[in-house]
């Protein structure tokens, strides 16, 4: 009887493993090809094109730049509200989902808020002007100020980014076993020890998947960019935008996606290799 | 049996949500896209046609790609389409359009003008697409501004180095540059290089891209962009700045003012562009109508074409969208003030002595955004980036030498004609 229900179980998985095919890997393949080909035949033309363009530099540095300092200070953010909301017995539920609030609102409309404070008209300016602070509107996010652009951009990556990486955290926090830190405590540890060398070690699983998740959304970022920074702050995903969307040039939009997923992968094998994670915790 | 009964439902619903569509007379645009104006489109210039039209618009980049889409697929849900000569172009080119020249006698017979017909033939033989509304460029500039204007200079004929001198005075007065560019990632920057600023320094757009009078003609640029606000890189409609009090003076398209103009049209002058050496470059912006081929509904189509070129739908197009009529017509003169300052600055850009047509891009297909980038690119390296002129010139000439011979595109007003592509000199 056992013998002849072996192909349920692939069976039960055609289905997904075909939609997965037809929805994911035929387009992937689809858009490898468009890079690497031109009118048909095999080409680095729009490889070499997307290289030699006047932003693609730039576009790499701001991309690297910005993933280099968000991802640490998310990190760090989260971890501290991870573990302050773990001290909290009454209303952490409410806490939970007051931090979770910028997780729903899509990326577009988080530049526009950012934007909403950040630009001449903006709240900012109408603040410290109030305070008398500045004489008259300063624009912090135009071609000239590149340094606050650049802040400003990396604020509203924050403000949008770290309640996700928060959710995985305390996801990790909670499951480490109040034993090991009252085992700790007895022993003497101060919470300085009792984080780094307890709390630490035992969420790697968690750090690493937050870590692999966070960065890879950061060398995707574009919409908070391009409400904020608009042709000022060239990013990867931008280019690929722009090439397909203004330029209507397909290939070279199509070799950027091939970048920023090389891009990806790398980080994510990376994450994989740098933050081992014992087998025996492994699910 | 519960889930079939379902599926029928869902089923059905599908298929009556799809349906009415298919019957009516589906016209896709390019143009007056925002609610405001689709509605006015539907409820008010449509009224009067026969058959029920379905109004859809699209931005343009998708636009061209459910275009071409419908033609490789051969099942055309659309009748009519209505979109920007350039837009338009690279349909004709694939011969994607159906001829139009039945429409065209008869409105030529009705006073719609020789050379505004001739760009709606695309260069071809036969009627590509009829001349649905048009529009232009102009500059726009607070009241308050005027005081600063330089001694002897006339606001309707201002000159390049006259802008630059009122910027100086009204950066001097203010303390903050005063004059914006639509140079953000939505703003139409690229035109106004290939319409005003090329041809007014150089006589041409692609021929002298390269010249000593392109290189002069970016210095002074240079020199102007000193007293034009940095926040010009994320301006996509100058009606925003100006409302909000970040600008003084503007140039843009019409359409892209008429909102802070039509809200408070007492405080606002219109009037042309500058002038260079070699005139007042300006560039027309023409929409047009046409009926790609294998149009489910046909006749429905050149239907509408008939209704939208009535005079009277003409003029309630001006009055409602801003969008002046293609036939040769007098706006009424209880037009929305807002509009009636900018006709006149139309007027007064297109009658001005010294005007240099310069014509939307023709013959570029699905290349017209990668031309657009040679120029921005240019202004990106020149003038934010500060490279030497002459370095970039020849670089970006070489770019755009190359793109004009894959094209063949041959060369358009104010260049002079070419044998096959136009050359870059």
């Amino acid at each position: 009887m056992p013998n002849n229900r072996t192909w349920i179980p692939y069976l039960l998985i055609l289905p997904s493993v075909a939609f997965l095919a037809l929805l994911f890997v035929v387009p992937l393949l689809q858009t490898i090809w468009l890079a690497v080909s031109d009118n048909g035949t095999p080409s680095f033309a729009n490889v070499q094109r997307m290289v030699g363009d006047l932003n693609f530099t730039r576009s790499v540095q701001n991309t690297f730049l910005l993933t280099l300092a968000v991802v640490p200070v998310q990190i760090v953010i989260a971890l501290a509200m991870g573990t302050m909301v773990a001290k909290v017995a009454a209303g952490r539920e409410t806490i939970l989902w007051i931090w979770t609030i910028p997780l729903a609102i899509s990326d577009l409309a988080a530049g526009l808020v950012w934007l909403s404070i950040l630009q001449n008209s903006g709240y900012l300016n109408s603040f410290l002007y109030g305070l008398g602070i500045i004489e008259r509107q300063a624009s912090w996010l135009s071609y000239q100020t590149p340094f606050a652009l650049f802040l400003g951009i990396a604020a509203a990556e924050i403000w949008r980014g770290t309640a996700i990486v928060m959710v995985v955290i305390v996801a990790g926090l909670n499951q480490v076993p109040k034993e090991y830190r009252e085992a700790a405590e007895i022993f003497g540890a101060g919470p300085w020890t009792r984080f780094f060398r307890i709390t630490l070690p035992l969420i790697r699983p968690a750090l690493q998947s937050a870590l692999i998740l966070r960065t890879v959304l950061a060398f995707e970022v574009f919409a908070v960019v391009y409400a904020l920074g608009g042709r000022n702050f060239p990013v990867l995903v931008g280019e690929a935008y722009n090439w397909q969307n203004q330029n209507q040039n397909y290939g070279v939009a199509a070799a950027y996606a091939v970048l920023i997923m090389l891009i990806s992968l790398a980080a994510t094998m990376f994450y994989l290799k740098a933050i081992k994670v014992d087998p025996e915790r492994l699910p | 049996m519960k889930r079939l009964a379902s599926l029928g439902i869902l089923a059905s619903t599908v298929f009556l949500a799809v349906t009415p569509v298919l019957a009516d007379t589906v016209f896709l645009s390019t143009q007056l896209r925002p609610i405001a104006e689709a509605t006015v489109v539907r409820e008010e210039l449509l009224k009067g046609v026969q058959n029920p039209v379905d109004y859809v618009v699209e931005e343009p980049p998708q636009f061209a790609v459910r275009m071409e889409a419908e033609r490789q697929a051969g099942t055309h849900t659309i009748s009519l389409v209505g979109a920007l000569h350039g837009e338009l172009s690279p349909l004709a080119d694939k011969d994607g359009l159906e001829p139009l020249d039945d429409i065209a006698k008869t409105l030529a017979s009705k006073g719609m003008p020789q050379p505004l017909l001739g760009l709606g033939k695309l260069g071809k033989s036969s009627q590509q697409y009829i001349p649905w509304m048009q529009a232009t460029y102009v500059m726009a500039a607070r009241k308050e501004a005027l005081q600063y204007l330089p001694q002897g200079a006339d606001v309707n004929k201002l000159t390049y180095d006259q802008l630059t001198e009122w910027g100086k005075k009204m950066q001097e007065a203010t303390g903050q540059p005063q004059i914006g560019f639509p140079a953000g990632p939505k703003g139409l920057m690229s035109r106004f290089f290939q319409g005003y600023f090329y041809p007014s320094f150089t006589g041409g757009v692609v021929r002298p891209f390269k010249s000593a009078d392109a290189a002069a003609g970016w210095e002074k640029l240079k020199e102007l962009w000193s007293v034009v606000n940095p926040n010009s890189t994320n301006y996509d409609f100058m009606q925003e700045p100006l409302l909000a009090g970040e600008v003084m003076v503007a140039w843009d398209h019409v359409a892209r003012l008429k909102e802070a103009i039509s809200s408070e049209p007492d405080q606002y002058v219109v009037f042309p562009a500058p002038a260079g050496p070699k005139g007042r470059g300006y560039m027309p912006v023409v929409a047009g109508l046409a009926v790609p081929k294998g149009a489910p509904d046909k006749a429905g189509a050149i239907a509408v074409i008939e209704h939208l070129t009535t005079l009277d739908t003409q003029l309630l197009t001006a009055q409602k969208v801003g969008f002046f009529p293609t036939l040769d017509a007098k706006l009424p003169s209880d037009i929305d003030p807002g509009v009636g300052l900018l006709a006149a600055a139309v007027n007064a850009t297109q009658a001005a002595p010294d005007a240099l047509i310069s014509l939307l891009p023709v013959g570029l297909g699905d290349k017209g955004g990668e031309f657009n980038k040679v120029y921005m690119d240019s202004f990106q390296r020149i003038i934010l980036q500060n490279e030497a002129v002459g370095d970039v010139l020849k670089a970006q000439g070489a770019t755009l030498a190359k793109l004009m011979s894959d094209t063949k595109a041959p060369c358009w007003a104010p260049d002079t004609k070419s044998d096959g592509a136009c050359p870059v000199e």
